[in-house]
């Protein structure tokens, strides 16, 4: 689809019965995502156009995010996460799309310097925020620790434990037993790797303070 | 078997796929790009049994975007027939029906229709289109309604295989079956205590965080190629060849990096999809599930129904035993109902015993695997009576099982004998343990143990070695990798090689480049692929032998190897300076082997429990939790370690919170990981595990497969527990609050 091809699309009507879609529900709440941002006036302006109710927009616009410290243009729809611009549409593929509900964590990502889930999180709604990705991590001790000592099984969550790890050690460099527990509470692993992962996050806090467990 | 010193088998190496993970690079299905690639959807059912009168997609196929629709009309024709993919047998018409549904839905989530679109939104947009008129027929959700003759009937073709012969008129059992040891009946009588309960367990998933995903392209020569997350490259191949009705040989799976199976990843459900969508538009469609598709449309494990009757002497000898188990297969046969019959009382020596399975067909999803498939249903039920019968008999619960473990020799009810295994040594080491030595006090707490076992299944491994001049080896394999096993098979092959694992670079490579290989599941892979490892490791130090001993103007035999060189009168020269002349002694040197072992050893695992019940709620917190378990021979520790904390991670949310949640109409209401109760790290407690090793004399290093029989115990383990900390025997799962409560108040 072209950034031209902005037309109003008459949204089919949902049978009784066929459950709620998170797409649908997304598109269908188009304006109350898109208010803050630029493309406020555009959506409220197509909707009155267009007679309101029943009414949504499959249009696309481009939009900056900054990823990882750099600007990047990328077209999205205003139904478009964040996570979906990154994984569609930028090739940032670290984040994982699980639950898309907000509870599993592997789609995590750093937004402002706070832990975030990118499946609740609008790509319009994240224009002018600082988003940290795994892609951006380089080096970092956490990395190594979640290698070092095996905080992973399948790998399908680690890319949003380490995220979240890093998060956590960000503002905390000295977390107790229990605030690692806490701090990594919002992210599932279905292999059970919790002991290494929480292994592994200790062991990144000590790498980061020079190797010293005081 | 003599103690060996080994170089790499039993250390802990970083896995070599490590940094690939870690970093987010790793590619899995859902990661996979493609030119030209478009996305599809699928519409699934919204009833849980209904006719389908009518499909119309003349709208979705008019929906800007949208580039091809397909349904089951659109499958080849092709004659039924018995098709197997390593499962057990089962009619092509089932395997087709639940890819797309064709005639009827059988329950809400079955897959109807695939479009393919220029987007993933068009897509999903698009399948909304699409008109379905159905004719709503009644729906029966669990097997004991299933089993009345008044029930509403899921297959009219279906016909019980009555204890092998197939009995007359419709019904839902798809089978009955039973094993006889000895006399049950005479047995009883001479018995002091006599313990028979009924049990019922709900249906649980799998829970694989990576949902289900495909991309297929049929290409303008009629070659097919997938890329899909999957246990089992060969059987997405095979099974989608007998789907599509084409040769085996015009497909290639390249497996993607998986994202967890469990055993859910072994049955086909999107690729053929994506397969035909791909036929009709002529460019790449990949196919994404939601959360929902996978609760609703994938293949959770057995909910059950089950009796079983123990009884004992007065000084605890196990004189008789009989179960009933009926499993919900879900919409097709197959609920691996004769599983849970061989593992019932498999951890013990019982002279007179009867055993009757029923596979029974509901309108819920078609049940797969999912980790010793079968056995926890069916020791839940065990282990809770061996409990009451050691409470009613004065005698501890660890040493009832003691006098009454299955050893070698023990024959099952369901036939062969038991070669050696480590069922009392596993016991020992329950006993021994500091945990089960520690006291544990406090008001409303409680330990239970359980024991449980799964086998270890055999089927074929191909393998082959390449080796690169610089001395390192390229191991070409065609196991998936779900938990390590690219590092557990390379350690075999460095071991037999006597070269560091790190110089084993192992690859997992799609069906066109390695011999057949099969599933990903059973805890097979470091046992047989690691075989073959052995074997093609074994192979390329045969050929090293022969470069050496033209190096040496001597003969093959004459050459020894170990450790990492060769030798032969007063020459000798390392593995990597070998490799260096490999080129001028004949050029390169490939080693390969398939292995296909049979009557290979199982594994026994046992769990304690130590819970807290709050009074009030009925919140079971789970205080301390150790796993134990016969590896045979731990190749890397950590990884059997691993295994032993995710089956108890898994067990302890299979006892406590998960299950399906079901209206009367046949809807999952907790399709959501929100609601789907998993458990995180602030439910468990830091899971401890004891490896213990009885080698297994099937195997060159004594492996034992340890992926699954850890998930057996804890159900029991944590009811046995909770027996204690609140008095109430729950025999129901979940153990959830609003359950433990119910047995609380009616105390």
């Amino acid at each position: 689809m072209s950034k031209k091809d902005t037309e109003l699309k008459p949204k089919p009507a949902p049978e009784s019965g066929k459950g709620f879609s998170r797409r649908g529900f997304l598109g269908t709440s188009t304006a109350a995502g898109a208010v803050g941002s630029g493309l406020m006036e555009q959506t409220a302006e197509a909707a009155q156009g267009a007679g309101g109710k029943g009414i949504t927009l499959a249009g696309e616009t481009e939009i900056t995010l900054n990823i990882n410290g750099q600007p990047r243009k990328v077209t999205v729809e205003p139904r478009t996460t964040l996570l979906d611009a990154l994984r569609d549409r930028m090739e940032v593929t670290g984040a994982k799309r699980v639950c898309d509900r907000g509870t599993c964590g592997a789609c995590s990502v750093i937004v402002n310097g706070k832990v975030s889930y990118g499946c609740t999180m609008l790509a319009i709604d994240a224009q002018g925020k600082r988003i940290q990705t795994i892609e951006g991590f380089g080096n970092h001790p956490v990395i190594n620790a979640f290698v070092q000592h095996d905080g992973l099984q399948c790998g399908y969550c680690t890319p949003g434990m380490v995220v979240a790890a890093k998060a956590l050690l960000d503002r905390n460099p000295r977390p107790s037993s229990q605030e690692i527990l806490e701090g990594m509470g919002g992210n599932l692993c279905r292999c059970g790797t919790y002991v290494g992962i929480k292994q592994a996050v200790a062991e990144a806090a000590k790498e980061l303070r020079g190797g010293r467990n005081a | 078997m003599t103690k060996t010193e080994y170089q790499v088998v039993g250390t802990r190496p970083v896995r070599h796929d490590g940094a690939d993970k870690v970093t987010g690079r790793a590619l899995y299905g859902a990661d996979f790009q493609m030119a030209g690639l478009l996305h599809g959807a699928i519409l699934r059912s919204p009833h849980a049994h209904a006719r389908i009168v009518r499909i119309d997609t003349a709208k979705a196929l008019a929906y800007p975007g949208v580039k091809a629709v397909v349904t089951a009309a659109d499958f080849p024709p092709a004659p039924d027939k018995l098709v197997d993919f390593g499962e057990g047998a089962t009619p092509l018409a089932y395997v087709r029906g639940n890819v797309l549904a064709s005639g009827k839905v059988l329950y809400r989530g079955h897959a109807v229709a695939g479009v393919a679109a220029t987007s993933a939104h068009i897509a999903e947009e698009a399948a909304q289109l699409i008109e379905v008129e159905y004719e709503p027929l009644p729906c029966v959700l669990t097997a004991p309604e299933a089993m009345q003759p008044d029930a509403p009937i899921l297959h009219d073709g279906l016909r019980t295989a009555e204890l092998g012969e197939k009995a007359q008129g419709r019904s839902n059992i798809s089978e009955h079956f039973r094993h006889i040891l000895g006399d049950s009946k005479k047995g009883f009588a001479e018995t002091d205590v006599v313990i028979e309960r009924e049990f019922s367990t709900a249906t649980v998933h799998q829970g694989y965080i990576e949902p289900h995903n495909a991309t297929a392209l049929w290409n303008n020569d009629g070659r097919v190629h997938i890329w899909c997350s999957t246990q089992g490259s060969f059987v997405v191949r095979d099974a989608t060849a007998c789907v599509l009705d084409i040769a085996q040989s015009r497909i290639r799976v390249t497996p993607m990096e998986i994202g967890g199976g469990f055993g859910g990843k072994i049955p086909v459900y999107l690729e053929p999809v994506a397969a035909l969508l791909s036929r009709k538009t002529g460019r790449p469609v990949k196919i994404l599930m939601t959360r929902k598709d996978v609760f609703e449309g994938t293949g959770p494990t057995p909910g059950s129904y089950i009796r079983v009757k123990i009884g004992a002497t007065s000084d605890g000898k196990l004189v008789a035993a009989e179960a009933y188990l009926a499993y919900e297969a879900g919409a097709y046969p197959g609920a691996m109902v004769g599983p849970g019959g061989m593992c019932v009382f498999a951890a013990y020596d019982i002279p007179n015993v009867t055993i009757d399975g029923f596979d029974v067909v509901v309108n819920k999803p078609s049940t797969a695997a999912y980790r010793a498939p079968g056995a926890t249903n069916a020791a839940f039920a065990t282990e809770t009576v061996i409990d009451e019968l050691a409470e009613q008999l004065g005698i501890d619960p660890v040493e009832i099982r003691l006098r009454n473990a299955a050893k070698e020799g023990t024959r099952r009810a369901d036939g062969p004998k038991f070669k050696r295994i480590g069922c009392v040594e596993v016991l020992e080491a329950v006993r021994g343990s500091e945990h089960y030595q520690s006291p544990l006090e406090g008001p409303n707490r409680g330990r239970g143990v359980a024991v449980g076992f799964w086998f270890n299944v055999g089927l074929p491994s191909s393998c082959t070695i390449n080796v690169n001049a610089d001395g390192t080896v390229n191991l070409v394999e065609g196991s998936t990798d779900i938990g390590g096993t690219r590092t557990s098979v390379a350690m075999q092959a460095a071991e037999v090689l006597g070269i560091p694992v790190e110089d084993v670079h192992p690859s997992v490579v799609d069906t066109d480049s390695v011999g057949f290989t099969a599933v990903t599941g059973g805890s097979r892979v470091t046992f047989s692929t690691g075989m073959a490892a052995c074997e093609a490791a074994g192979d390329v130090i045969r050929q090293m032998k022969e470069r050496a001993a033209k190096l040496w103007e001597t003969v093959p035999d004459k050459v020894e190897a170990g450790r990492g060189s060769f030798r032969c009168n007063g020459h000798s020269a390392t593995f990597k300076e070998l490799a260096a002349k490999v080129g001028e002694t004949g050029g390169p040197v490939v080693g390969r082997a398939t292995v296909n072992p049979r009557g290979v050893g199982g594994s026994f695992s046992a769990a304690i429990a130590d819970v807290e019940v709050d009074p009030e709620t009925g919140k079971t917190t789970v205080l301390r939790f150790t796993s134990i378990q016969d590896a045979g021979k731990a190749i890397h520790p950590s990884y059997v370690e691993g295994q032993m904390q995710g089956g108890s991670v898994q067990g302890i949310g299979w006892g406590l919170n998960e299950e399906y949640y079901m209206s009367r109409d046949g809807m999952m209401m907790n399709s959501s990981l929100l609601d789907y109760r998993m458990p995180t790290s602030l439910d468990l407690p830091m899971i401890e595990t004891i490896i213990v090793e009885v080698p297994n004399p099937g195997h060159p290093f004594g492996v034992r497969g340890v992926g699954e029989a850890n998930i057996v115990p804890p159900p029991a383990a944590l009811a046995n527990a909770i027996y204690r900390a609140a008095g109430v025997r729950m025999r129901r799962l979940p153990m959830s609050p609003p359950a433990v409560m119910e047995a609380i108040w009616s105390k």
